[in-house]
């Protein structure tokens, strides 16, 4: 471990803290699903990723991570910043004009960190496919993170890619699935159910581990076995529950605050419920 | 009229596979996709010889076009191919967003391009791809002549860094240009010059062009015609040169009228240079099934309709 799981949950307070600054600030984006995913992506990038914040395109050698569901950029934003790709003073400059940090992620602005633009849904597995292949092209031992959103596995080129995945036994790749169980219009069970996700990934072939999102020694420790089950002929499938708006008790558990900003009154409440472990930006 | 022979027919999409092999010596990052279509893109050579950098996709298109996005970011040349209603309306935002706006290098190899895919009818027949490639920012679009020109336009592709949409075609057509042409991306190419009407042609539609000009010769009419095998970026100095010398301009494409080369062309000539033009082109419609004669006789894409837009043309100039 590079850190305990009390340093690695204080970094995730900041993160947090983060997310709802950029979106009050500019009184857009999508903070639920980012504070849902606040650990997940604290841990990834500090303690499970073995990349570089002198950031190639190319990442040769270092595991490479792709975000999906490009709308939860707030907290990729963060935690790049937060780990070193770019100053932590930029994420004053989300959503606003000539801003490297789009309302979602692109290559476009040539922000470090991202290798893909993702947002409209539905994409992002098969880019991290390829990606995987390449690497097993170049005999690169390193790995391929992912994470989608449980809502966008509505879209079928996800399943054009869990289906070529495991036949093509691209087992240096780890996909994580946001399990929060809510979309824009309500939860996914009344907008369009998925059902037994579990069985149904299963069924296509893939190695699927549950874990939970929101608790950072489990989460840490899920995406190790993880790792541990790679170069083992099957891709990996982290089903992971989280809660959307997780850590702040009035976001907690609803749709409600997918893509809304809290006002003035709600961020200094929300505030007072994370604590400032590394110094807002 | 400049004088042109051919000795021998040939697809522009065995020109394709052709270069795609040869392209698979040349660069080891050379990498193909393909969905479910290898015979009819002429990837076979490709794949024997390079086994290790080819992927099977399935019928899945909307994944290829992510997967070949995925595997340029360390530095691989990914070329997919399909039809070309496959490889652009079907899968238009995927290449909007992983391709084009993430800026990845990826070939999109379209076959069976047009009219001339013949009896599949128009549910394959795609007559809008010109248009949907060249409105995305970026995007290099190239419909070479024959296959002598798709083989070259492939090995230069290769070598240039940035997404590209290379159409081509079914058919066999006239092989009729240089085996060992130096193609050019953005570079006109003069077939024959000209002083009373320019004809600008792309893809199957430059030997009928030729025909037409023949024809025109024995008419008493001295066509230019010039060969546009780049639709983007287009170019504006040869057209302009061109259109400044004989005063009126003929578009030929195996395309709708809306979206195509045509309009193109008349971008170019309403903001610099002030002239009449016809369109040669499909009048906003699908296609259907017969041989690919019949539909191009039907839909007027024969040297004949080339003839009579450019007397029509000529009479309008100032």
């Amino acid at each position: 471990m590079k850190h305990t799981i009390s340093e690695l949950e204080d970094i995730a307070s900041q993160v947090r803290r983060d997310c709802l600054r950029m979106v009050h600030a500019v009184q857009s984006g999508h903070p639920g699903a980012s504070l849902g995913c606040a650990d997940f992506f604290t841990a990834l990038y500090f303690e499970v990723l073995n990349h570089n914040p002198k950031f190639t395109m190319a990442g040769a050698g270092e595991d490479l991570f792709f975000l999906s569901n490009g709308h939860i950029s707030p907290v990729w934003y963060s935690v790049l910043a937060r780990s070193g790709y770019f100053d932590v003073s930029e994420l004053a400059t989300f959503r606003k004009l000539d801003s490297r940090l789009q309302g979602h992620p692109t290559t476009h602005e040539g922000l470090p960190g991202v290798r893909i633009a993702s947002g409209s849904l539905g994409q992002g597995l098969s880019v991290a496919i390829g990606a995987a292949l390449a690497k097993k092209i170049d005999g690169d031992k390193s790995l391929v993170y992912a994470l989608m959103g449980d809502g966008e596995l509505q879209e079928g080129q996800n399943w054009e890619a869990l289906m070529f995945a495991p036949f093509h036994k691209v087992d240096n790749l780890i996909a994580s699935v946001d399990y929060n169980g809510q979309q824009i219009d309500g939860p996914t069970e009344k907008v369009l159910s998925l059902e037994n996700l579990q069985a149904k990934f299963e069924a296509f072939g893939w190695h699927v581990i549950t874990s939970d999102g929101n608790d950072m020694g489990e989460i840490t420790k899920a995406l190790h076995y993880a790792i541990s089950l790679t170069g083992k002929g099957k891709p990996i499938l982290n089903l992971m529950s989280t809660q959307m708006g997780y850590g702040v008790d009035f976001m907690v558990g609803t749709h409600k605050w997918h893509g809304a900003a809290p006002s003035d009154a709600q961020l200094e409440v929300a505030l007072g419920q994370l604590k400032e472990t590394a110094g807002d930006y | 009229m400049k004088k042109y022979t051919y000795t021998e027919k040939k697809d522009t999409r065995s020109g394709f596979g052709a270069g795609l092999h040869e392209a698979g010596k040349r660069n080891e990052n050379v990498v193909a996709l393909c969905a479910d279509l290898v015979g009819s893109l002429k990837m076979d050579a490709f794949i024997k010889d390079f086994p290790e950098r080819f992927v099977q996709v399935g019928i899945a298109e909307a994944n290829m076009m992510g997967i070949a996005a995925g595997l340029t970011i360390n530095g691989k040349i990914p070329f997919t191919g399909t039809f070309a209603n496959f490889s652009t309306g079907r899968v238009y935002d995927q290449i909007r967003q992983s391709i084009a706006y993430s800026g990845k290098n990826v070939k999109i190899c379209a076959s069976h391009a047009g009219l001339t895919l013949g009896e599949d009818g128009a549910t394959h027949q795609i007559l809008e791809d010109i248009g949907l490639m060249k409105m995305l920012p970026g995007m290099v679009v190239i419909n070479p002549c024959d296959y002598n020109q798709t083989k070259a336009a492939t090995l230069a592709i290769m070598d240039y860094e940035g997404p590209v949409y290379l159409r081509f075609g079914r058919p066999v057509i006239p092989v009729f240009t240089p085996e060992d042409q130096k193609f050019e991306i953005g570079k006109a190419w003069m077939v024959n010059e000209g002083t009373d009407v320019t004809i600008i042609a792309t893809g199957h539609m430059v030997w009928r062009a030729i025909e037409a000009g023949e024809k025109l010769a024995e008419l008493g009419i001295d066509a230019e015609i010039i060969n546009i095998h780049t639709i983007k970026p287009l170019d504006e100095e040869a057209i302009l040169k061109s259109v400044k010398k004989t005063g009126c301009v003929v578009t030929c494409e195996e395309h709708n009228k809306y979206g195509g080369l045509g309009e193109s062309v008349a971008r170019l000539l309403t903001t610099e240079y002030l002239a009449p033009q016809e369109f040669v082109a499909v009048n906003d419609s699908f296609g259907e099934s017969a041989t690919p004669d019949q539909l191009m006789t039907k839909y007027k894409l024969d040297p004949a309709d080339i003839v009579a837009a450019a007397q029509k043309v000529m009479k309008r100039k100032k």
